[in-house]
């Protein structure tokens, strides 16, 4: 018989990438990568909706891809490389889409905002003259309820010309 | 804040290690592939596992390869994403793609899996709560009590087969393979779901999906339609895959799956009869929508009104006959 990996209630210890960062981080087995970025790393621009993989605000990147934390547990996550919003910004300051997130007001209450920022950030690494259309399908996962989606389509296509090098955002 | 209950945690490299553990867990031991049918349901104590059995890392459950008998083998541990980013299966099994794309999210199919999709709990307005509300109706007979609140007096569970996939599996004539210790058995797509909302998959608890097997279809043209409240994503309240094969302009072979009116994708037996030696004429294909509409019998536990639902497999199965007959003319 097989030993497994982890039993029920001790903590286990698991080494991943968050942002850049090697990290070794113990947490209680049954802990999603949700919980263990919030509560054992206290990395909370990651947010916490629906917990049932139905609203998208949790989104992180897993090696490049969306994903929905609350649903991928900690122990999955060994060796993997995690990007969270806080990991968005470089040395010359913040990604294009947080620039343009803010400067077309592509938030209200803003609790989607970092499921957006990375569900945005995945396909416009893939394709960075996104149609409005693909746009559309690509986000469909993250809920927003405050502004009627017209500015977040805008803000990611207007980061895309900065990211195509066509000139500077406003 | 809904948690995960504790489990035991099993990650191996292999389909055998997977079934080695099965075995010595029992019942109490769950599979989990991708996680987005199986984590919401443990966060609202549907299903509680003692011991979960990852297959992420057992590489030999992916992969996808044309065959050359022209069949397609397709791994269940493939992610949804993959599948319909895959030119050549876009090409040759529109229907197979369709449904795909219509499950869930982007960021859902990203971790979601193919075999997962066939593998898909069952769904039922008194089922799919958390457990507070489904104790406050002291629970339903598909988990932790004994009354069907669908059908008061049910012995059975009448809860919906919601996979998109499955339908079409079932109109393509899929094969699935399964291993246990009891060695290897394949099953048609067919023969894979039950008519019970609770013992809904032929599949043992013991028993692992290692491959999915698409045959070659010919000259035959298919198609999936789904109705659902939301289109941007949703579970479907009504799947169509219908497949049909022509000998000149007479249909030769028909196949029509209705999903989520029942415990399982049901064929239309009467619509398919209707059809064969046949010319793909409207009073022909009214018959036929019409056929199918007769025996279905959706029961209020999804969204919409039941009675509605069942009108709309009428409308639903002639709009995928008119869609396949207008491809042939392409």
């Amino acid at each position: 018989m097989t030993t497994p990996q982890a039993t029920v209630r001790r903590k286990v210890q698991r080494t991943f990438t968050v942002n850049g960062d090697v990290e070794e981080v113990s947490f209680l087995p049954h802990k999603t990568l949700l919980e263990v970025l919030r509560e054992d790393m206290h990395l909370t621009g990651t947010k916490h909706g629906c917990e049932l993989g139905e609203c998208g605000t949790c989104t992180v990147l897993m090696n490049g891809e969306p994903v929905l934390s609350c649903l991928v547990l900690g122990l999955a996550c060994e060796g993997a490389d995690i990007e969270t919003v806080e990991g968005m910004a470089g040395p010359d300051g913040p990604h294009p889409l947080q620039k343009t997130f803010a400067s077309i007001g592509a938030a209200q209450c803003g609790y989607c905002t970092p499921g957006f920022l990375l569900t945005a950030k995945a396909l416009v690494e893939w394709n960075s003259n996104p149609d409005r259309e693909t746009l559309k399908e690509e986000l469909s996962g993250v809920l927003c309820r405050c502004t009627g989606y017209l500015q977040i389509f805008q803000a990611v296509e207007e980061a895309c010309v900065e990211i195509r090098g066509e000139g500077e955002t406003k | 804040m809904m948690r995960l209950p504790a489990f035991a945690y099993h990650a191996p490299n292999s389909a055998r290690e997977v079934v080695e553990i099965l075995a010595g867990e029992g019942p109490s031991a769950s599979i989990v592939a991708g996680g987005t049918d199986l984590f919401p349901n443990m966060k609202r104590r549907h299903q509680t596992p003692k011991t979960l059995v990852s297959l992420q890392d057992v590489d030999e459950l992916r992969g996808v390869s044309w065959q050359s008998d022209g069949s397609l083998r397709i791994g269940p541990g493939e992610i949804l994403r993959a599948l319909e980013r895959d030119a050549d299966i876009g090409n040759r099994l529109p229907a197979l793609v369709a449904a795909v794309r219509s499950i869930s999210t982007p960021v859902l199919r990203n971790m979601g899996t193919i075999g997962g999709n066939l593998c898909l709990d069952t769904r039922c307005n008194y089922y799919n709560q958390n457990y507070e509300w489904r104790r406050a109706i002291n629970f339903c007979l598909k988990c932790d009590g004994d009354t069907c609140w669908v059908a008061p007096g049910s012995k059975v569970c009448w809860a919906v087969n919601s996979s998109d996939t499955a339908p079409v599996m079932m109109a393509l004539g899929a094969k699935l393979r399964l291993i246990s210790p009891r060695g290897t058995r394949e099953v048609d797509a067919q023969d894979f779901f039950q008519n019970d909302g609770i013992d809904y998959l032929a599949k043992k608890p013991d028993e692992l999906l290692t491959d999915i097997e698409i045959p070659d279809q010919g000259k035959s043209r298919s198609v999936y339609l789904k109705l659902r409240r939301r289109d941007a994503f949703d579970f479907p309240v009504l799947g169509v895959a219908a497949r049909i094969e022509l000998d000149g302009e007479v249909v030769k072979n028909a196949d029509i799956v209705i999903n989520a009116v029942s415990p399982a994708p049901t064929r239309a037996n009467a619509s398919e009869k209707a059809l064969i030696g046949k010319k793909m004429s409207d009073d022909v294909l009214a018959e036929a929508a019409l056929l199918a509409y007769k025996p279905s019998k959706p029961l209020d536990n999804t969204d919409f009104e039941y009675a509605w639902r069942k009108k709309m497999v009428k409308v639903y199965v002639r709009r995928a006959l008119e869609h396949i007959r207008s491809s042939f003319l392409i």
